[in-house]
């Protein structure tokens, strides 16, 4: 017990330092993935003090998937905390974000993992879209209450689950505020394509299993290869923001990035029921001059539906 | 015949008549379709029932409480009454162990029906977490199970002995209660050994009593929910279980009183002292129900309100108050009176109580969770309400015959009244014995 402790303290020291080098260029790297104009000479970067700087792009080079040799999905990736911050000023419930994440998820149920919200906290109060997903707690009430260690919190920030290992006593559903787990009461009809390759947790959906807790996953497998969640690609609004905490750096689906601390400063950012004590790792914009109407998300708003019926 | 003999005849197990028959048929085709319910469920997954992502859980968790509460009664006849000295309690006391040892044993077994994967229920003893108040039950439950298991049985060994001389007729019979009887003999040193033991357990049972209902209770008590989110959840539940427990003890005795003909032994003085316990323990809980409803109704937050609404005047309404007038304010009042307390009404009355706390605890599981801090949006209307599918209620009615028939075979076979306590407390023990002792 006391050897196995060492060795794994060992272990990890040695990754520390291997990903802290690796670190130095990894702000470089993340922000070349999320650039369009890969081949046009010079790219614009953002340091990590918030400096725009333009560097050749011939400087820059491709980093490929971040998980390296002896790469863990329990632990995730090492020197990295993710975040994520919604602009609800810019939702218009177009619902692409759902679309694509109830699509890549291969989300074949009743109930999908990213929601948006109608909201209006009282009568005279304006009402406006929030898209829900998993916050990724740092204090998760879910992983507190799994007795099996199902669903867990790695290094990164993300929170997972084995569902090779889960149970299904649902404990952790009753336990998270956010009302973001969702639950394979049947056997899920998935497309083949869920079921290509070997499971990890690091892809939730790839394949559901009966009898176990799903969630949005933050896409660590989509992270891993230096590219943004689907959610935050699909949208057509920029509203979804996808980063690096201690980068202090967010970016959105065209691919500005914006300095996290200043974007949450200028904008009073929030989170979600943080009287609970949750710490979650999405950030919420409040709903203050909005270029759209609310009206116009009505039109997509179904309140009794949020996976559409596919005919294949 | 001398006083001891008509004793063990009167007390000794006996067979099933045709009654007997015809309820053992009928529990086994209950838990046969509860079978073959559950298989349906094992295959399909738990679509089977009425339960979806908001109402995550459901009857089968509220069964579970109700086995949990019921089981507490073991510890209160057995423990609580045994050790402050009430002599009444004696022949209640075996009846009260065999309903504890049956409702924990299906306590345990209906949280595992409950399971989305049941198959992998290895994994509790693999990555057990402690950390997590599923394990803090797992461990009570079956500590629990294991102290009501010796509590019913070591007060058994002198009466195994017993049975073993009176069915030497029987040859197969009679060897088992002897087996069972680990050579009791009744000398000085078992003697002491065995009533140093049963004190030892009757102390230790009382804490892991309290212990498998607070953390039953903490089982929501440790979630956000409005409406589970209480300190007062423990105690709460420890108060309720006590009234279910008292109340099934006494519809049990009322039956068995009839059916074996235990009038000289279960006696009104007996019915009329569990009446006066059950109005006292109504009393207790009620005080815990006042708290717990009417602290956060006073406060009226947006979360608690849209709950306690929907239990005041909503949906659960008619339940709500059946269950608060019927189970406990009807009771309270019919018990103060001594008429209440004679056998017949004190029977009916329990029933009430039991069928009560059964629909309490669904009261306390279900509604909650209808009422999340997010919005119910994005799924099927039928999502917003819920209630048991036949399976479900075929599922869960299987679990409560089980329970009645692991009763009803232990009442066939172990004497319902303890025949040695009784002897010893009338002065009737055994002729030749007591010139050897």
């Amino acid at each position: 017990m006391q050897e196995d402790k060492k060795k794994s303290r060992r272990k990890f020291f040695e990754l520390g330092i291997k990903f802290g080098l690796l670190a130095s260029v990894g702000t470089v790297a993340v922000a070349k993935a999320f650039d369009d104009e890969e081949n046009s000479g010079m790219i614009e970067l953002m340091s990590t003090d918030g400096h725009i700087m333009q560097v050749p792009s011939s400087e820059v080079h491709d980093m490929g998937h971040i998980q390296k040799d002896g790469y863990d999905p329990r632990a995730g990736f090492p020197n990295k905390k993710f975040v994520m911050v919604v602009d609800l000023a810019k939702c218009k419930n177009a619902l692409k974000c759902q679309e694509s994440c109830n699509k890549n998820h291969y989300i074949t149920g009743e109930n999908a993992w990213l929601k948006v919200y109608k909201m209006q906290e009282s009568e005279k109060t304006a009402p406006y879209f929030m898209p829900t997903l998993c916050q990724h707690c740092d204090k998760p009430p879910c992983v507190k209450v799994c007795p099996v260690d199902a669903t867990f919190k790695r290094q990164d920030g993300i929170v997972l689950i084995d569902n090779e290992r889960c149970i299904g006593c649902r404990f952790c559903m009753a336990a998270c505020p956010y009302s973001t787990r969702v639950f394979n009461w049947n056997e899920p009809d998935q497309p083949q394509a869920a079921h290509t390759g070997t499971y990890t947790p690091d892809h939730t959906g790839k394949p559901s299993v009966k009898g176990t807790v799903d969630k949005c996953d933050f896409c660590p497998h989509k992270i891993d290869m230096g590219e943004l969640p689907h959610c935050v690609t699909a949208c057509p609004n920029d509203v979804y923001s996808f980063g690096d905490i201690y980068e202090d750096a967010v970016t959105n689906g065209s691919g500005q990035t914006f300095k996290l601390s200043a974007l949450l400063k200028e904008r009073s950012g929030h989170r979600l029921l943080e009287g609970l004590g949750t710490e979650p790792s999405v950030y919420y914009l409040p709903p203050t001059e909005r270029l759209v109407e609310f009206e116009e998300g009505m039109e997509n708003y179904t309140e009794f539906q949020s996976v559409k019926k596919t005919e294949e | 015949m001398k006083p001891y003999d008509k004793l063990i005849q009167d007390l000794a197990p006996q067979k099933f008549g045709m009654r007997g028959k015809i309820w053992i048929a009928f529990l086994l085709v209950v838990i046969l379709a509860a079978l073959y319910a559950y298989y349906q469920q094992f295959d399909k997954g738990l679509i089977i029932t009425g339960m979806r992502d908001y109402a995550l859980w459901g009857v089968y968790i509220s069964n579970f409480v109700f086995f949990v509460a019921i089981s507490l009664v073991g510890s209160l006849v057995t423990a609580i009454l045994r050790l402050s000295g009430v002599k009444w309690s004696t022949p209640l006391t075996r009846i009260s162990e065999v309903i504890a040892v049956a409702a924990i044993i299906m306590a345990g077994l209906t949280i595992i029906i409950d399971m989305g994967r049941p198959d992998r229920i290895y994994n509790i003893f693999l990555h057990g977490r402690l950390q997590s108040p599923i394990i803090w039950d797992v461990l009570v439950i079956t500590t629990y199970l294991l102290i009501s298991i010796l509590l019913l049985y070591y007060p058994l060994l002198p009466d195994f002995a017993i049975l073993k001389k009176y069915f030497s007729n029987k040859p197969k019979l009679s060897k088992w209660y002897g087996k069972l009887s680990l050579k009791w003999t009744g000398t000085k040193k078992q003697t002491s050994i065995y009533n140093s033991s049963i004190k030892t357990l009757s102390i230790l049972i009382i804490p892991v009593a309290f212990g498998i209902h607070t953390v039953t209770a903490w089982l929501f008590a440790t979630t956000y929910r409005p409406g589970w989110d209480s300190t007062n959840f423990g105690p709460y539940f420890i108060a309720g279980a006590f009234v279910a427990g008292a109340g099934a003890v006494v519809v049990i005795m009322f039956v068995l009183r009839k059916i074996y003909h235990l009038e000289n032994y279960i006696t009104d003085l007996h019915f009329d002292k569990m009446g006066k316990l059950l109005v006292l323990l109504c009393l207790v809980y009620l005080y815990f129900n006042v708290n717990e409803y009417l602290i956060p109704a006073y406060k009226s937050t947006n979360e608690e309100s849209a709950h306690l609404e929907e239990l005041f005047f909503g949906s659960y309404a008619p339940l709500f108050w059946t269950v608060i007038i019927g189970g406990l304010i009807v009771p309270v009042i019919a018990l103060v009176f001594p008429k209440g307390r004679k056998p017949l009404p004190l029977f009916i009355i329990a029933l009430l109580v039991v069928l009560g706390a059964w629909w309490k605890r669904y009261i306390i599981v279900t509604p909650t969770l209808l009422h999340p801090f997010l919005p119910i949006q994005g799924v099927p209307e039928s999502w917003r309400h819920y209630f048991p599918t036949g399976l479900e209620w075929t599922i869960t009615f299987g679990t409560l015959a089980s329970a009645l028939l692991i009763m009803t075979i232990l009442f066939r076979y172990l004497p319902i009244i303890p025949i040695h306590e009784t002897a010893e407390e009338r002065g009737i023990l055994e002729h030749d014995k007591t010139e050897t002792l």
